[in-house]
C-alpha cells in the first residue's frame, strides 16, 4: 500500500546544473583550504624545533586551532550541516559540545592531580 | 542540498504538526544521531589518551620521531607518510561530496565515477594503514639493557631485529636519559667490537611493539596506537564496504528508479565522519 504520510524531503534536495557548478566551486575551494592547512601542520610538526625553538605551547595551540578550522569546514560544507535548519544543527552540535567540553575539563584536571601525586609520592 | 531547509516556512506552520521542524528525512537524521554517538566514542578514546599522556611521569614518545619512514626508501621523513594518508582520506572525502552533488542533479554516471574514486581512495588508506602497523610492530632496531640498568639503542642498516649482530653495520648507541628515541644528531656511536661485548651481556632486548612492551615508549603508547588507529581503520574498512554496496546499487540504477540519490548522501555522511575523526587523530596522536 502506498503511504501518504511520508514527506519525501530527499526530492526537494535536487538542484540544477547552474547551482551544481556553484556548489562544485565551493567544494574545490574547501579542498584547497584543507590541503593547505594540512601541509602547514605537517611542516610545523616536523620542523618546529628549528623554526620556533622553545615555543611548544604556541605550536601546540596552533595545531588545536587549525584542527578545529578543518573540522568546521568538513562538517559544515562536506557534511552539509551548514545548509540544514538551525534546529537540527543545534540538536547535533550542542549536546556533543556539552559532553566533550566537560570530559576534557575533568580529564585535564584529574590528570594534573594524578601527575602531581605520582611525582610527589612515587 | 538539505531537503527544503532553504524554503521559508513560518514558525507556527513548522511546529504545528504535519511537517518535520528539522526538514530532513528520517534516514539522514538517524545517521546524524549515530554519528554523534560514534563521535563521543572517539572523543572518549582521544581524551583517555590525553589523560594517560598528561598524568604519566615517564618520557612520552614524539610523533615526528616515531613515524618517519617511507616504504621503499631509507632516510628520515618525519610525518610524511601520515601526511600522505591524510591527503588520501581528505581527497576521497572530496570525491564523495562530488558524488553527492552529482546525485542531486540525477547524474547517474557522475555518481558512479566519483563513488568509484571514493572506494579506491578508502581501500588505499586501509592498505597504507596496514603498512604503517607492520612497520610499527616490526620496529626500527629496538634497544637492549644491561644488568646495571644502562640502555643502548641497537642499530644495523638492515633493521634486522632477529639477528642484529649478523650484519657488518651492527653497533650500539647509548640512550639519553629521559628520551625514548635517540635523536640522530650528537648521539655517540660505539664501535662494532665494543658493541658486541656489551650486546653479549644484555639482560633484555625490546624490538618493535606489542601489547606489553615496545621500543618507542611506555606500553600504553603502543596500546593507544593500536586501539585508536585500529578502531578508526575498522571504520574506514566498513565505510569502504558500505560505499561499495551503494556503488553497486547505483550501477543497477536502483536510485535512479527511486527518483533520488539520498542513499549516497547517507553513506557520504558516514564517510565524511571517518575523515573528520582522522583529522583529530592526526592532530592529537601524531602531531601533539
Amino acid at each position: 500500500m502506498e503511504r501518504d504520510d511520508i514527506i519525501e524531503y530527499s526530492l526537494d534536495a535536487h538542484h540544477s546544473e547552474e547551482e551544481g557548478r556553484k556548489i562544485r566551486r565551493k567544494i574545490w575551494l574547501v579542498t584547497l583550504l584543507l590541503a593547505v592547512v594540512t601541509t602547514i601542520e605537517v611542516a610545523v610538526g616536523a620542523y618546529w624545533k628549528e623554526w620556533f625553538p622553545g615555543h611548544w605551547q604556541a605550536v601546540k595551540w596552533t595545531f588545536v586551532v587549525l584542527t578545529l578550522v578543518k573540522a568546521t569546514y568538513i562538517v559544515m560544507t562536506f557534511m552539509h550541516l551548514g545548509d540544514e535548519r538551525r534546529n537540527i544543527r543545534s540538536i547535533i552540535l550542542l549536546p556533543y559540545a556539552l559532553f566533550i567540553l566537560y570530559l576534557i575539563f575533568i580529564a585535564i584536571w584529574e590528570s594534573q592531580y594524578v601527575h602531581h601525586t605520582w611525582e610527589t609520592y612515587l | 542540498m538539505a531537503g527544503d531547509a532553504t524554503k521559508a516556512l513560518s514558525n507556527d506552520v513548522l511546529w504545528g504538526g504535519g511537517r518535520s521542524p528539522f526538514s530532513i528525512s528520517y534516514g539522514k537524521m538517524m545517521m546524524w544521531f549515530f554519528l554523534v554517538s560514534d563521535a563521543l566514542t572517539f572523543s572518549g578514546l582521544l581524551v583517555a589518551y590525553g589523560f594517560v599522556r598528561h598524568s604519566t611521569t615517564e618520557a612520552w614518545p614524539i610523533g615526528e620521531e616515531v613515524f618517519r619512514a617511507l616504504p621503499f626508501l631509507h632516510g628520515n621523513y618525519p610525518l610524511i607518510y601520515v601526511a600522505l594518508m591524510t591527503a588520501i582520506l581528505i581527497f576521497s572525502s572530496v570525491t564523495m561530496v562530488l558524488a553527492v552533488e552529482a546525485g542531486h542533479r540525477m547524474d547517474k554516471s557522475g555518481v558512479i565515477k566519483w563513488l568509484f574514486a571514493t572506494v579506491l581512495g578508502g581501500a588505499f588508506f586501509v592498505g597504507s594503514q596496514a603498512w604503517e602497523w607492520s612497520h610499527f610492530i616490526h620496529g626500527g632496531g629496538g634497544y637492549m639493557t644491561t644488568a646495571a640498568g644502562e640502555k643502548y639503542w641497537v642499530h644495523n642498516d638492515e633493521h634486522d631485529t632477529h639477528n642484529p649482530t649478523a650484519h657488518e653495520s651492527f653497533h650500539l648507541v647509548p640512550a639519553l636519559e629521559g628520551h625514548y628515541l635517540q635523536g640522530a644528531e650528537g648521539a655517540h656511536h660505539l664501535s662494532r667490537e665494543e658493541s658486541i661485548a656489551i650486546w653479549n651481556k644484555r639482560v633484555s632486548y625490546v624490538d618493535g611493539a606489542n601489547m606489553t612492551r615496545n621500543e618507542y615508549g611506555p606500553p600504553q603508547y603502543a596500546n593507544f596506537f593500536f586501539f585508536i588507529t585500529g578502531f578508526h581503520g575498522f571504520h574506514v574498512f566498513s565505510g569502504v564496504i558500505i560505499n561499495l554496496i551503494v556503488l553497486v546499487m547505483a550501477l543497477q540504477g536502483v536510485f535512479h528508479r527511486r527518483g533520488h540519490y539520498e542513499m549516497v548522501e547517507k553513506a557520504g555522511l558516514y564517510w565524511h565522519f571517518v575523515d573528520l575523526v582522522w583529522v583529530f587523530v592526526f592532530t592529537f596522536f601524531y602531531l601533539l
